[in-house]
């Protein structure tokens, strides 16, 4: 299947979830904000998310410094 | 025309700055005429701007508001002093953005921080020597007093959590993440884009090191939420965390929550 991630087309198995899409990008899922097709998903909701086909997810990763 | 601690007063030919004195404030010990300071007996002209302090005295609320009316453009001052922000996180960021909106008068704050002030912020967080193992709220709430002491400055001294920030900034017109962990910047911008949605928000990642200047962007995430950074310098071994670049992240952040307080979204 097939999802806009950031703008960018990437091809997933089915089933992924977005924990797994996540780690497969190298980002820490607490340190990221995702957007699900216009949907802001709770830090619990990443580990049991189903990413499907035509998914629009727009991620935001945050690094440490203040 | 004449203007004394920035209020209009008539001019009379022929005036001098002693009877100025003399009507205005017979207290003064230093006088300033368009910014240099001069003897009692000095000619006043039409149009000149005239400062007459007691040294040592702390102007008077009033006194603040003519002067930051006068500083900045017409219609500015009175939005700014009705306005509420909140700042998460009193570090480098945070301290520069909570003393950056007291100097343009906003008028409520509402502080947030858990920590004591060490030896080893002061590399870049606007604390002093003296304020060492003070709270960073109180040691800024001090410091503020010292700008403008007639701002309404709340502090919360607890460890915030996502439940805490929806609770407690529900109320303010923008809110500033400032803080150092990179967890607690993705859950403030999760609840700010959830559970304080309408509020504006300013974010801040990526403002380690002493890389590019203007590679520390502001981008618009939602209506009224921004975030500030270069998205990339984390604060790691070998890229510490320094007053310059993390002061330049720090007023972007400053300016974009004046831009929304001033409807520029």
């Amino acid at each position: 299947m097939k999802i806009l991630c950031n703008g960018v087309e990437r091809t997933l198995a089915p089933q992924t979830k977005l924990v797994d899409l996540l780690h497969d990008l190298g980002l820490e899922p607490d340190t990221v904000v995702a957007e699900c097709d216009g949907v802001i998903l709770r830090r619990e909701a990443y580990d049991t998310h189903l990413l499907t086909d035509g998914s629009v997810l727009e991620l935001i990763r945050f690094v440490g410094g203040g | 025309m004449l203007w004394v601690n920035e209020r209009p007063q008539p001019f009379d030919a022929g005036m001098r700055l002693a009877n100025l004195i003399a009507a205005v404030k017979p207290e003064a010990d230093l006088f300033i005429v368009n910014g240099f300071p001069v003897v009692a007996d000095t000619e006043l002209r039409d149009g000149d701007h005239c400062w007459l302090i007691k040294r040592g005295e702390i102007p008077s609320s009033d006194e603040i508001d003519y002067l930051l009316h006068a500083r900045h453009t017409p219609g500015v001052h009175a939005r700014v002093r009705q306005a509420s922000v909140g700042i998460m996180g009193l570090g480098g960021l945070g301290s520069a953005v909570a003393l950056a909106l007291a100097r343009i008068g906003v008028g409520r704050m509402l502080l947030a921080d858990f920590d004591l002030v060490e030896p080893t912020n002061l590399n870049r967080q606007h604390y002093f020597v003296d304020q060492i193992g003070m709270a960073k709220t109180d040691a800024l709430r001090e410091t503020i007093a010292r700008v403008n002491p007639h701002l309404q400055i709340e502090t919360v001294n607890e460890r915030l959590t996502a439940k805490a920030i929806g609770r407690l900034f529900g109320a303010v017109d923008v809110l500033v993440e400032c803080f150092d962990d990179a967890v607690m910047k993705a859950e403030a911008l999760r609840v700010a884009l959830t559970d304080l949605k309408g509020i504006g928000y300013v974010g801040a990642s990526g403002v380690a090191g002493f890389g590019e200047n203007n590679a520390i962007r502001t981008s618009r995430i939602a209506a009224k939420v921004y975030l500030v950074g270069d998205g990339e310098s984390a604060a790691a071994p070998g890229q510490g965390l320094m007053a310059p670049r993390v002061g330049i992240a720090a007023h972007q952040q400053a300016n974009q929550a004046v831009r929304i307080l001033l409807g520029e979204d």
